[in-house]
């Protein structure tokens, strides 16, 4: 018999290994732009424009009419092809707007807007804040599910923060992989980011519901058998299913990522990046970190460094 | 099979019918009339603006120092820039107000949106004009002087046109002192149906140039009124004192003129002066329901916006990108949802079968609840959609794998079956909550600041999964039932049939 709970450690370390990088990326991106993360206009407030030009164009250039105006910290960026180019700005009047864009045709020849996006820097306050609050407010009533969902199960709670441990894990690799994505490819958070977030969140905890609803079926039938044992059989017996339901998901992702529209890819991204990790870390961490608790591990272990060499 | 099972076939069968009939996309709707009952309602999908192109604008009160924001002034404020944004002619425009001090524009598919942007923002120009003996109909753009040239006044008419004018002895009947303030005058609107003889208008209204007679700014006060005999509604408005002025001139010379009541260029009202009205204060009397009344009154007050707005937020999408990101995602959820479909065959067999048509029906249900809800589709919303495809078929691997366990135990096959969806059953539901769950507070919180993008996800994902739990289950098992009826117990042997 395959046995996960016996290999916990090593799963642990693979987690640690992931998300340390992306802790990483978070701390040179809190130095380069003061925050972990790359933000959007959705937060910081401003302006974005995407426009298409009928011959290629230098970012560059187009950039020099921005500065001119005195958009200094103006970025443009290609996106599909060298005719498109992303530009990001303070927010703009409309009037400087029109300005601007008559002189980008008087340079570079006729354009068009494809999308214009403007906030002011109010609303990213305020888009922040509810931003918390949705994702702590997640988290409350998946645990208060949780423990009422498995009441009846000794140690309710345990299964609840065991749970929410799993979905912390998937909220800091997805996080941490978006934060080495802005590092490398300047991908920044927008709403839809902390869509994917929270549909992580959800994915998660349905993927270790799963398993412990397992383990609360088999705990009754299986009664003097040690709690790991009948736990790596909980595990196992869904294993098909976690991995069956997870392809389903990432085939429909996937081909999102590749054939859907160019604005998508983001939130896509942190969808597959996310959904993997809710199975990882449910098969690999939620569940033995349930077995490390029943065997008070964590205690011996700080018994062991309090200078009482283990013996057992 | 069980009555029960049949009838659930039959009645499965007739929802995939209908789904399917509000899915085509041809569906003409529903029209019926029959004697009270009158349905009148387009079935189509209503796609969002990342989709059709078109903008967004959040508008926020920015009141001057000391002035409060209340629930009124917001509701005039979100009318008025109701009524600009009508006068724009987009095709299905939403004003919608949010929070407490803001309102939503939507103008799907605007070509022009500075233009757009200007016109709801700018501060409304309220007028009292005169139209001479002309009723100008309600609703009509008219140019007036004061908006070409900046001349107002009172008019001093030539008598050559004004034959039952001159030095008025109409005058002296309003000179008596008056008990009641304003019932001093009155301007009647001529009702629609009265055709009064009029000197036919030479040159249209929208050609000529009216005169002005005095703004809105001359405006002090303006209430809605019942009439002490006949209890019908009329409005009583106050002016300053030199509105007054202006007023009492411009009557006294007037009698049996109209008086067209103009905000931003669109006549409103248009009354016929019955006496001079000398002391600035005066009532506008006419067969108006209640509700026009008061409308009346906030435009009179209100003909500006009662609060300054700003735009605080603006989304633009152009045409061409929506109809790519529509093209795209049509690819990519078709590939997506015929993977899905052939893993399901592939892995478990006549199951698997079953469950792709399943998938089909629930497919067919959710696509036509967005178009019945009505569901205003977006990009994330699309994606939502597609990922609840994913989630319909995890409850069937669910019962199947439990299934196949059971199966594998030795049990009878029909006894597995009915294991295999009774055991499955409380996973589903608890990992189906938790994503209902997550869906809510995504809703909220999109709606908290107006990211329609948010709510189109977290809307078809809810309504995703609360299909799935239907078809995935009742469908399936269904299915399975009347499989099992067909075949019985030696399908058990026909292992490649069941994938086990």
């Amino acid at each position: 018999m395959l046995d996960i709970v016996g290999k916990r450690y090593w799963f642990f370390l693979i987690s640690a290994l992931v998300i340390i990088p992306g802790l990483i990326a978070m701390m040179v991106s809190m130095a380069r732009f003061g925050t972990p993360l790359r933000l959007s206009i959705d937060f910081t407030g401003g302006a974005l424009m995407e426009l298409q030009f009928q011959q290629p164009v230098a970012p560059g250039d187009v950039r020099a009419v921005f500065v001119a105006h005195d958009y200094s910290d103006t970025m443009v960026q290609t996106t599909v092809d060298q005719r498109t180019v992303l530009v990001r700005s303070k927010p703009l009047d409309s009037a400087t707007k029109v300005l601007i864009q008559d002189e980008l045709r008087e340079k570079f020849g006729p354009l068009t807007e494809l999308r214009y996006e403007f906030v002011g820097p109010t609303v990213g306050r305020e888009v922040t804040r509810s931003a918390a609050l949705a994702v702590l407010a997640a988290a409350g009533a998946i645990i208060m599910y949780l423990i009422f969902a498995f009441r009846s199960v000794p140690n309710a709670i345990r299964y609840g923060i065991c749970a929410v441990a799993a979905m912390i894990h998937d909220i800091l690799v997805a996080v941490g992989v978006f934060s080495i994505l802005g590092l490398a490819l300047g991908w920044e958070v927008d709403a839809l980011f902390l869509t994917a977030i929270l549909t992580v969140i959800g994915f998660s905890v349905q993927d270790t519901i799963v398993v412990f609803d397992r383990i609360r079926e088999n705990i009754p039938k299986c009664r003097g058998e040690p709690f790991e044992l009948v736990v790596n059989r909980s595990l196992l017996e869904t294993l098909h299913r976690s991995l069956a339901t997870q392809l389903n998901a990432i085939f429909v992702l996937i081909a999102i990522f590749f054939f859907g529209g160019a604005t998508m890819k983001q939130f896509v991204t942190v969808l597959i990046v996310g959904l993997l990790s809710g199975t990882y870390s449910s098969i690999c961490n939620a569940v033995p970190l349930l077995v490390v608790w029943e065997k008070n591990e964590i205690g011996q272990f700080f018994a062991r460094l309090r200078g009482r060499p283990a013996q057992a | 099979m069980q009555q029960r099972d049949v009838s659930l076939l039959i009645a499965i069968v007739l929802l995939t019918l209908v789904a399917a009939w509000v899915v085509n996309p041809n569906n003409s709707g529903i029209h019926i009339k029959a004697g009270p009952l009158v349905i009148d309602r387009d079935i189509r999908i209503h796609q969002g603006l990342d989709l059709q192109g078109g903008m967004e604008v959040f508008l926020e009160a920015d009141p001057a120092e000391g002035q409060e924001v209340t629930t009124e002034t917001m509701q005039v404020a979100k009318s008025i820039v109701e009524k600009r944004v009508n006068s724009l002619g987009v095709a299905e425009p939403l004003v919608q107000q949010a929070g407490g001090n803001r309102i939503i524009v939507q103008l799907p598919g605007v070509a022009d949106p500075e233009h757009a942007i200007s016109t709801f923002q700018q501060t409304g120009l309220l007028e009292f004009v005169d139209a001479g003996l002309t009723r100008l109909p309600v609703g009509a753009r008219i140019k007036t002087s004061y908006h070409e040239t900046g001349e107002v006044g009172p008019v001093v008419p030539t008598p050559v046109l004004t034959p039952t004018e001159g030095p008025s002895p109409t005058a002296t009947a309003t000179q008596e002192p008056t008990a009641t303030p304003t019932a001093t005058a009155a301007l009647s609107p001529t009702p629609q149906a009265d055709l009064t003889p009029t000197v036919q208008p030479t040159p249209t209204p929208a050609e000529r140039i009216f005169h002005t007679v005095m703004t809105g700014k001359d405006l002090k006060a303006a209430v809605v009124a019942l009439d002490d005999l006949t209890k019908k509604p009329e409005i009583h408005f106050q002016l300053t004192d030199e509105g007054a002025k202006i007023f009492a001139a411009h009557t006294a010379a007037n009698v049996g003129r109209y008086l067209a009541i103009v905000l931003d260029g669109e006549v409103i009202s248009c009354p016929v002066i019955e006496t001079a009205i000398p002391e600035g204060s005066g009532r506008i009397t006419g067969d108006f329901p209640l509700s026009e009344a008061q409308s009346i009154v906030i435009q009179l007050r209100y003909g500006a916006l009662p609060v300054p707005l700003k735009i605080i937020s603006t989304r633009q999408v152009g045409p061409t990108l929506g109809q790519d990101s529509i093209r795209r995602s049509t690819t990519a959820g078709i590939i997506g949802v015929i993977i899905v479909l052939t893993f399901m065959l592939v892995y478990y067999r006549l199951p698997g079968v079953l469950a792709d048509i399943a998938l089909v029906i629930y497919g067919l249900v959710s696509v036509s609840l967005f178009k019945l809800i009505p569901v205003t589709l977006t990009l994330p919303g699309i994606t939502g959609f597609l990922l609840s495809v994913g989630m319909a078929v995890d409850a069937n691997i669910l019962i199947f794998e439990r299934m196949k366990e059971e199966l594998r135990r030795g049990r009878a096959l029909k006894a597995s079956i009915e294991a295999g969806f009774a055991r499955a059953w409380t996973s589903i539901r608890d990992s189906n909550i938790s994503t209902l769950i997550t869906c809510a507070i995504l809703w909220g919180f999109g709606s908290n600041f107006g990211a329609s993008v948010v709510q189109g996800f977290a809307v078809t994902l809810f309504i995703g999964v609360a299909v799935s739990m239907f078809t995935a289950v009742i469908v399936t098992r269904t299915l399975m039932r009347f499989a099992f009826a067909l075949g019985g117990e030696r399908l058990r042997e026909v292992h490649w049939l069941l994938g086990a």
